[in-house]
């Protein structure tokens, strides 16, 4: 088993590691507890170490093409055939770059969970829902397949529902599930019947195959209606935003950084099928705008319905609606400019900003899902009315806290600026109205977590809270989110140049990614 | 060093710069004039009345910005009324931003 | 013509699906609804496959003077329809659970009532 060997398998060892853990995980639960919490975190550990290699690969290198039950996983096309018939797993730079975002955030979250779930019942079933919710994020943005697309969506969906009522004795845990379970399962089938349309007409699955002879008819006009529609639900754009705050509000801390990131295979899988499935052949005008104007409304709606909340998780969820608009916005200018002279300048910084903002947003969100768990752990409330003085006994969370609070704002010189910077600069040039609502938003972003952080952790001790800080577990969660954090923060060229260019040149570029399936553009 | 389209932006050139203008700021505030010790200072006075304890007047989340909530409140109250938190509203707004879209994308090749 | 009906039945279908997720008021009408919406979903998908007196796609099970592939209907939507109802008994049951355990703290079924979590 070499370096190589390990290379050419990645793209399927990743989805079949932590799919065959997840159902070992019970096993080794019935077993032996302390073995199953290394077990997972194991896993998770190998996931992260295959996905870096993996993604240094690509992003140094060219698209990985993995093709399952072949006996040679690079042949898309078999002999006997004209066209991909086989599942194509397709890792280029912008999934490598989606991957590194799903497994980083797992990680963190699987070493919060340690603490932060070991009063509750069903741990095991817990770890087996985790697992199965990093497998179906690494199968939405592996996948070459557009079928494959809607079955990881499926398998993302069911376990993040599961995982949002896991305590369901409060209630309204399983009011989130339930709404989120309705929405989810009725945009998944949208997606099914769009599926069925473009295979009507055109007979493949590939979406490279298909890219390469798709046409803009009618019906699939209806097809892309339907898949932007569901997807723009997915990933929580306004006005199809409302289960995201029900939902992340009532999910256990570590699992809304996760859906954090669920959203955003979504959002993958939005960009994906508007610059890699359809490309140029759609009308990138209309399209283009549509998505700056959702990106727009989710900007503005979510940062102000967050500035009155009283909920701690209520008000990040909101946040969460509003910094979803920034990459909206970012990816849209860019489609909005695809194909026209502008594209190689400000479309391309505008993609970067838009993609770069994806990551920035998956590491200080999540870190900031994983402060206000950390709250609720030793305040046992969520009500901000209710807080009060936690930095006199939390010092850890409340560095953590302000780094998260700081980076979101778009404060220098963490990154949430850089990416931000990016975004304001290349929407000026399509309307400087876009940039403006864009500064406003990160103003009015500042003043909502000033009140978070004026009313959770200055003010006087609270009298009834348990003193002193989390367990050391949650602290290495939210550790690793803050090092990407301050090293995305510090280094934002080199990122740029490295990780979110390659991902931004993969989306652009058609061509490449029906080049590497189907042969020849 | 991040280069952008109109300029760059350098997170190190931006903390070199942020600990010189912290260090001067430090050392004028320590050029100023040293007039009180510790606890000489007289309590403020509120019309004769106790300074109330810090615990009394903690402002708490809920009143924070509540002027800008209720200039706003045509606005907030708009919002509060189609975030009706019911399951049908969330299928109708999907169903009904899918029939946007649809107007948008397919109705304008259909009339031509 | 009368191969068009499916195609009929599926708009039907999924306009009935959506009336009784959008106006129905009970959490498990709801969840049939969804139900119906997928059927919808599946027909849809197993109408494209068929081909006007088209046999099993079974090589090895053919009878005599069928041409190939023309003769068979096909068999990838069928694939994708068996997957898409295993997915659908999973949504169906996580659905009902959550219904029962909303109706443990809530003591209602009703949409309007079960809305703790709003603005």
């Amino acid at each position: 088993m070499n370096v190589d060997w390990l290379l050419t398998h990645s793209p399927a060892l990743l989805i079949a590691i932590p799919l065959l853990a997840a159902f070992l995980t019970p096993v080794i639960d019935r077993i032996n507890k302390k073995a199953r919490d290394a077990f997972v975190i194991i896993v998770l550990i190998i996931a992260e170490i295959i996905m870096i290699a993996l993604a240094w690969d690509v992003f140094t290198g060219s698209a990985h093409i993995y093709t399952m039950g072949a006996s040679n996983p690079t042949a898309t096309i078999p002999s006997q055939a004209a066209v991909p018939i086989r599942i194509v797993l397709e890792v280029d730079g912008m999934g490598a770059f989606m991957g590194l975002i799903s497994t980083t955030v797992s990680l963190a979250a699987g070493f919060y969970s340690l603490a932060f779930v070991k009063k509750e019942t069903g741990q095991g079933r817990y770890y087996t829902l985790l697992l199965l919710m990093l497998v179906g994020m690494l199968g939405m943005e592996f996948t070459g397949d557009i079928f494959n697309l809607f079955v990881f969506l499926e398998v993302l969906s069911m376990a993040s529902a599961a995982l949002i009522a896991y305590r369901f004795y409060y209630g309204d845990a399983v009011e989130g599930a339930f709404k989120y379970c309705v929405v989810s399962s009725l945009g998944a089938l949208m997606v099914l019947f769009a599926i069925g349309l473009l295979y009507g007409q055109y007979d493949l699955l590939n979406m490279a195959a298909l890219a390469k002879v798709i046409e803009y008819t009618t019906l699939d006009k209806i097809a892309l209606v339907l898949l932007i529609a569901a997807f723009a639900m997915k990933c929580g754009a306004v006005p199809m935003h409302m289960w995201t705050p029900d939902s992340y509000t009532v999910a256990p801390a570590p699992i809304t950084a996760m859906l954090v990131a669920a959203s955003q295979a979504s959002l993958y899988a939005l960009f994906r099928i508007c610059f890699s499935l359809y490309g140029l052949t759609l009308d990138v005008t209309t399209v283009g705008i549509i998505i700056i104007a959702l990106g727009l409304l989710s900007m503005f709606v979510g940062v102000t319905m967050a500035l009155p909340q009283k909920d701690i998780k209520r008000l990040m969820s909101y946040h969460a609606v509003s910094q979803t608009g920034y990459m909206l916005l970012g990816v849209g200018v860019g489609l909005y400019l695809l194909g026209k002279s502008d594209f190689d300048t400000y479309g391309m910084a505008a993609m970067e900003g838009g993609i770069f903002h994806i990551i920035n947003h998956a590491l200080y969100k999540g870190l900031l899902f994983l402060t206000a768990g950390a709250i609720f752990y030793k305040v046992k409330t969520r009500n901000l009315n209710e807080m009060g003085g936690l930095a006199h006994s939390m010092k850890f969370t409340t560095i953590f806290f302000m780094i998260g609070a700081l980076a979101i704002a778009g404060i220098p010189p963490f990154n949430g600026f850089a990416s931000k910077l990016l975004i304001y600069e290349s929407a000026y040039h399509v309307s400087p109205i876009l940039s403006i609502i864009a500064m406003l938003v990160s103003i009015i972003t500042l003043a909502s977590f000033v009140k978070v952080f004026h009313s959770a952790f200055m003010g006087p001790p609270m009298e009834n809270a348990e003193a002193g800080e989390v367990p050391k577990s949650m602290i290495i969660g939210m550790a690793i989110l803050t090092v990407g954090i301050i090293l995305f923060g510090l280094f934002p060229g080199w990122v740029v140049s490295n990780i979110v260019h390659p991902a931004a040149q993969a989306l652009a570029a058609q061509a490449g990614y029906i080049g590497s399936v189907a042969g020849g553009a | 060093m991040l280069e952008t389209t109109g300029g760059y932006w350098s997170p190190i050139v931006w903390i070199v710069a942020f600990i010189v203008a912290f260090l001067m700021a430090y050392i004028m505030w320590g050029m100023g004039e040293k007039k009180h010790a510790k606890g000489e200072q007289e309590k403020p006075f509120l019309s004769g009345q106790d300074e109330p304890s810090k615990e009394a007047v903690h402002v708490r989340a809920g009143n924070i910005y509540w002027g800008f909530t209720e200039t706003l409140s045509g606005y907030y109250d708009f919002m509060k009324k189609i975030h009706t938190g019911i399951i049908n509203d969330y299928v109708l707004w999907f169903l009904g931003m899918a029939a946007i879209f649809f107007l948008a994308i397919v109705l304008p090749g259909v009339i031509m | 013509m009368i191969y068009n009906i499916p195609f009929f039945a599926v708009i039907i279908l999924i306009a009935v699906g959506m009336y009784a997720v959008i106006f129905r008021r009970n959490l498990i009408k709801i969840a049939i609804g969804i139900t119906i919406v997928e059927s919808a979903v599946n027909l849809f998908l197993i109408t494209l496959g068929y081909r006007e007196g088209g046999v099993a796609p079974i090589y090895t099970n053919l009878p005599a003077n069928v041409v190939i592939p023309g003769g068979m209907v096909l068999p990838v939507p069928q694939a994708l329809t068996l997957t898409s109802i295993v997915i659908g008994v999973a949504v169906l049951a996580l659905m009902l659970s959550f219904v029962i355990r909303i109706y443990q703290y809530y003591g209602t079924l009703d949409s309007k009532k079960v809305r703790r979590l709003k603005e």
